[in-house]
């Protein structure tokens, strides 16, 4: 079957899994676990032109064919947000905008009050933002009130690989979104980025998981697989869970082994 | 010469400056009056003259002066 092209705003996402670069140093083997995760939209973050940097990722991306989803990541005011939005539209030439405002260096959490005025800002301004937040219902909801494309959810905060702390929020956060949601930071295995998918996620988006993992590309493919295998799961619809067991065997026919023998 | 601030660095660049000539002695590519590189291909830069964003249809037309501050970025990796 299928897995159809998810529509985020005006944007077409065509595979479910989006891709983070941070966190490798050797961009060819960033590449390789690029191709490798099939991903058509991946992440990169907006810093100061330096002679070393360039426009390296930038360029690489574009050759792969992968999209690119600018994020804020480093900001902490909707100034300094809506500043970087603007000028990752211009640089990248896209209105796509992954708002992420931190409360502090330490836990990386989002800052939802500032989160929530920079959404509103940026959805003004006509960009499709894509907002990172936390696993809290009432929150998500709220985003999408002021104009979020996508909600972002995280699973556990940024790069600690513990997978989704709170299942069962983030599976209340999809049945009421009417945008997409997808899962953002927390993912360390691929059986959480199949389980985000299954709790009703549209996609997830990975970044140190693949990147710091020992082998990149291998879990990169692990990663794609998970996904995929999470969009038909869900689509499948699973049994439900009961307190007891419930025999898949018929009862009628049995043998009576015992009396046979006698 | 404009000696002007560029990423927190000051530079001097040859009156009358421009973002145009901003950009292009920060990225070392040379640029058409409209900003693009004169080899093709995109730039994938933006540039924040004291902090609003100019944009690029703006560059050439954009006089820099003395003291100017100016922000030049990019995509790096991340997220």
């Amino acid at each position: 079957m299928d897995i159809a092209a998810l529509r985020i705003g005006s944007y077409e996402l065509h595979s479910r899994l989006i891709m983070g670069t941070g966190g490798i140093t050797d961009l060819s083997a960033l590449e390789r676990a690029l191709v490798q995760s099939g991903t058509t939209l991946t992440t990169v973050a907006m810093r100061r032109y330096s002679p070393e940097t360039k426009t390296s990722v930038f360029s690489m991306l574009e050759r792969l064919g992968i999209d690119v989803l600018p994020n804020t990541a480093g900001c902490y005011t909707v100034k300094d947000t809506v500043l970087t939005a603007e000028l990752a539209r211009e640089a990248l030439e896209t209105d796509l905008i992954k708002v992420e405002v931190i409360a502090d260096e330490k836990t990386l959490l989002p800052d939802v009050i500032e989160t929530l005025e920079a959404t509103e800002q940026l959805a003004d301004r006509g960009f499709i933002p894509m907002v990172y937040t936390s696993d809290d219902p009432a929150v998500a909801l709220r985003l999408e009130q002021a104009g979020a494309a996508a909600v972002m959810p995280l699973g556990a905060p940024i790069g600690t690989g513990l997978g989704i702390l709170n299942p069962h929020n983030i599976e209340l956060i999809c049945s009421r979104a009417s945008v997409p949601v997808v899962l953002d930071a927390g993912i360390g295995a691929a059986s959480q980025a199949a389980l985000a998918v299954e709790l009703g996620c549209s996609a997830v988006l990975v970044a140190s998981a693949v990147t710091r993992a020992q082998d990149p590309t291998a879990m990169a493919e692990a990663m794609r697989l998970a996904v995929e295998a999470g969009v038909h799961s869900a689509r499948a619809g699973r049994i439900p869970k009961r307190e007891h067991a419930l025999a898949s065997s018929p009862a009628a026919g049995l043998i009576n082994p015992l009396e046979d023998l006698t | 010469m404009t000696t002007v601030r560029i990423n927190d660095r000051d530079v001097d660049l040859p009156e009358p400056a421009t973002v145009v000539d901003a950009v292009a002695h920060t990225t070392g590519r040379e640029l058409t009056a409209a900003g693009v590189p004169a080899d093709g291909g995109r730039l994938g830069v933006a540039v924040a003259l004291e902090g609003e964003v100019v944009p690029r249809s703006r560059w050439a037309a954009t006089e820099l002066v003395a003291g100017h501050q100016l922000e030049i970025v990019t995509a790096v990796q991340g997220g």
